[in-house]
C-alpha cells in the first residue's frame, strides 16, 4: 500500500468543497426546522431553499420555478422518463434513446418496456456519438418522449445537444436530457439547448451525494413519482433535504462560474496523460470523442490485460480508477456502453477510465503513467493472450 | 471484498509462466468473457513436480490460478484430478459469490492439463479431451462467437 492516494475517479463522485460544506452545516445543527412549518425556524431553511433554487436556476438559464430537487440523479431520471410517460400514454407509448445510457436511464425504459411502452435505443458511431438523422428517421407519430445524455459518463463523449433539441422541438416530442455528467464541464442553457427536462446531481460537481434536481419546462405534462406532502410545489412529496439541498446550490453556483478554468487545466491534464500513455505503452486504444469530450474524462483500452486486474494493481500503488471490465460491471459483459462503440469483449474487458478533478496535478499524471506502464507490463506478462500475440507476431493486427 | 490471502495471491502469484517442454498444457476460458487460464504441468513418473500459469483475469482469477499450481505440486495425477473448485476457493479463505466462477476456472485449467498429459502418454482417448473445459463460457453466455 502506498500512503500518497490519487484519486481520478471524479466521473463517480467528488469530494464536498469545504465552502459548500461549511454552507451546509448549519442546517444539520441550529437550524434543523422543517421548511414546510410556519415559524421562523422553518421559513429560514425554506429561505435557504429558495435560494439554492435560484442558483440552480442561473446555472441552467431557466426560471426557478421550473427547477425540483429530488434525491439523486437516478431519481430524476426516473422521474422525468416515468413522468412523461405515464402522463403521455394517451398520446403515445414511444420512446426514444441510445445505447449508451447511464443505467437510471436504460433500466427505467427497460422497466418501461414491460409496461408496454416501446423504447428504441438509438446505436452510437465508434466516438459514441449518435447519429441526428437517424434519431430523426426514428420519430413516430406517437412518440412522447426523447432521452438523450448530454455527456457519456464512462467515455465522455458529449452529444449535440441543441440540434437533438431543436429536431425534438419541431416534432413535438418532449425531450429529456442526463446532464450528470456536464454540469461544472459543459456550459448549459435549456433555452438554447431546447431542453424540456434535465437532470442533475450534486455529487458529481463537489456537493453532497443523495441530492439531484429536475428542471421541468413550464407547461411540461409530467406525472408525480412521489406522492406524499406538498413539498416542491406539491410535484414531489418529502420533507426536503435541506442541507443537501443548500450543499448543491452552493456548488453548482461554484461550478457553473468556474467552467472555463476548470476546462482548461482538466483538458491540460487529461492531454498529458494521452500523450505520454501512448509514448509509453504499446496495444492501447482511446475510448470516445477526440474533441465532443468531457475534459477530465481518459477512457483507455489495454489489450491482452483485464480491467479488474488493472484496478487492483493500482490500487496498490495508490491510484484510485475504474473499469469497465464484467468483473467491476457486476454482470459477465464488460460495460454497454463499450461494446455499443463497438469495443470487442476483450478488449473492452480491459478498459481503464481515468476521471480528472479539482486537485489532480502534473505529478499525479506522471506517477500515474509512470505507475501504469509497469502495471500493463506485469499483467501483460502474466496473460496467456500476449504469450499467444508475441508467438504470432505479425500476423495479428491491432483493432 | 476480497480476502487477504486472495489478495497475497493476486500481489504475489507464486508459479507464473511457462514450462518448456511440458508434459501437459491446458487452457480453458475465453477471451469474451474476460478470463483465460493457461496451466502448464511438468509431471515424472505420475507425480507433478512442477506447474505454472498464465492467466488473463480478474483479480480472482489471478489468485485461484496461483493457489491453484500451488495445491496440485507434489500430488499424483489421480490426486491432483480430485481437486474441486471448492478446495481452491476454501484454501484462499473463500471468494465472493460472483466470482466462484474464478474457481471453476482453475479446476478445468488442471484438467485440462492433466487429459493433455495423458492424451500425450496414450493414457486416454481423444474423445474424452475438452469435455469438461471451455464449457463454462456457454453456461453464462446465451450466443457465444469464438470468433468475434
Ligand atoms: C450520467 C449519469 N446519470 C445518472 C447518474 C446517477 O446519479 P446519482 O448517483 O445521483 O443517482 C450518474 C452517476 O452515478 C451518471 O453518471
Amino acid at each position: 500500500m502506498s500512503d500518497r492516494l490519487i484519486y481520478l475517479d471524479h466521473a463517480a463522485t467528488t469530494a464536498v468543497k469545504p465552502e459548500v460544506f461549511e454552507a451546509m452545516k448549519p442546517y444539520f445543527t441550529e437550524l434543523f426546522g422543517n421548511p414546510s412549518s410556519i415559524y421562523s425556524l422553518g421559513r429560514t431553511a425554506k429561505k435557504a431553499i429558495s435560494e439554492a433554487r435560484e442558483k440552480v436556476a442561473a446555472a441552467l438559464n431557466a426560471d426557478a420555478k421550473e427547477i425540483f430537487f429530488t434525491g439523486s440523479g437516478t431519481e430524476a431520471d426516473n422521474w422525468a422518463i416515468k413522468g412523461v410517460a405515464y402522463a403521455n400514454r394517451k398520446k403515445g407509448k414511444h420512446i426514444i434513446t441510445t445505447a449508451i445510457e447511464h443505467h437510471a436511464v436504460l433500466h427505467t425504459c427497460e422497466y418501461l418496456e414491460k409496461e408496454g411502452f416501446e423504447v428504441t435505443y438509438l446505436p452510437v458511431d465508434e466516438n459514441g456519438l449518435i447519429c441526428t438523422k437517424r434519431l430523426e428517421k426514428a420519430i413516430r407519430p406517437d412518440t412522447i418522449l426523447i432521452t438523450i445524455m448530454l455527456a457519456n459518463n464512462e467515455i465522455g463523449t458529449i452529444q449535440p445537444i441543441e440540434e437533438i433539441g431543436e429536431i425534438a422541438r419541431q416534432k413535438g416530442v418532449i425531450f429529456h436530457t442526463d446532464a450528470v455528467q456536464a454540469i461544472g464541464n459543459v456550459k448549459i442553457d435549456v433555452k438554447s439547448m431546447n431542453v424540456d427536462l434535465l437532470s442533475l446531481s450534486a455529487h458529481k460537481f463537489y456537493g453532497p451525494k443523495g441530492v439531484g434536481a429536475l428542471y421541468i419546462r413550464k407547461g411540461i405534462n409530467i406525472t408525480n413519482l412521489m406522492h406524499g406532502g406538498a413539498q416542491e410545489r406539491k410535484r414531489r412529496a418529502s420533507t426536503e433535504n435541506v442541507a443537501g439541498i443548500v450543499g448543491l446550490g452552493k456548488a453548482i453556483e461554484i461550478a457553473s462560474n468556474n467552467i472555463e478554468q476548470y476546462n482548461k487545466k482538466l483538458l491540460a491534464l487529461s492531454q498529458k496523460a494521452i500523450e505520454e500513455i501512448s509514448e509509453k505503452i504499446p496495444y492501447i486504444k482511446f475510448n470516445g470523442h477526440q474533441k465532443l469530450r468531457l475534459p477530465g474524462t481518459v477512457n483507455i483500452s489495454f489489450r491482452f490485460i483485464e480491467g479488474e486486474s488493472l484496478l487492483l494493481m493500482l490500487d496498490m500503488k495508490g491510484i484510485l480508477a475504474s473499469s469497465g471490465s464484467a468483473c467491476t460491471s457486476g454482470s459477465l459483459d464488460p460495460s454497454h456502453v463499450l461494446l455499443a462503440i463497438g469495443l470487442p469483449h476483450e478488449i473492452a474487458h480491459g478498459s481503464l477510465r481515468i476521471s480528472f478533478g479539482e486537485e489532480s496535478t502534473e505529478q499525479d499524471v506522471s506517477f500515474l503513467v509512470e505507475q501504469l506502464s509497469l502495471i500493463v507490463e506485469r499483467l501483460r506478462g502474466m496473460s496467456p493472450l500476449y504469450e499467444d500475440f508475441v508467438k504470432n507476431e505479425g500476423r495479428n493486427l491491432y483493432v | 471484498m476480497y480476502s487477504d490471502k486472495v489478495m497475497d495471491h493476486f500481489a504475489n502469484p507464486r508459479n507464473v509462466g511457462e514450462i518448456e517442454g511440458a508434459d501437459g498444457v491446458g487452457q480453458v476460458g475465453n477471451a469474451k468473457c474476460g478470463d483465460i487460464m493457461k496451466m502448464y504441468l511438468k509431471i515424472e513418473d505420475g507425480k507433478i513436480t512442477d506447474a505454472k500459469f498464465k492467466t488473463f483475469g480478474c483479480g480472482a482469477a489471478v489468485a485461484t490460478s496461483s493457489m491453484a499450481t500451488e495445491l496440485i505440486i507434489g500430488k499424483t495425477v489421480d490426486e491432483a484430478y480430485k481437486i474441486t473448485n471448492a478446495a481452491v476457493a476454501e484454501a484462499l479463505d473463500g471468494l465472493p459469490p460472483a466470482k466462484m466462477h474464478c474457481s471453476n476456472l482453475a479446476e478445468e485449467a488442471i484438467q485440462a492439463a492433466l487429459e493433455d498429459y495423458k492424451l500425450k502418454n496414450g493414457l486416454t482417448d481423444e474423445a474424452d479431451v475438452c469435455k469438461k473445459c471451455c464449457k463454462r463460457c456457454e453456461d453464462v453466455h446465451d450466443l457465444i462467437d469464438e470468433d468475434m
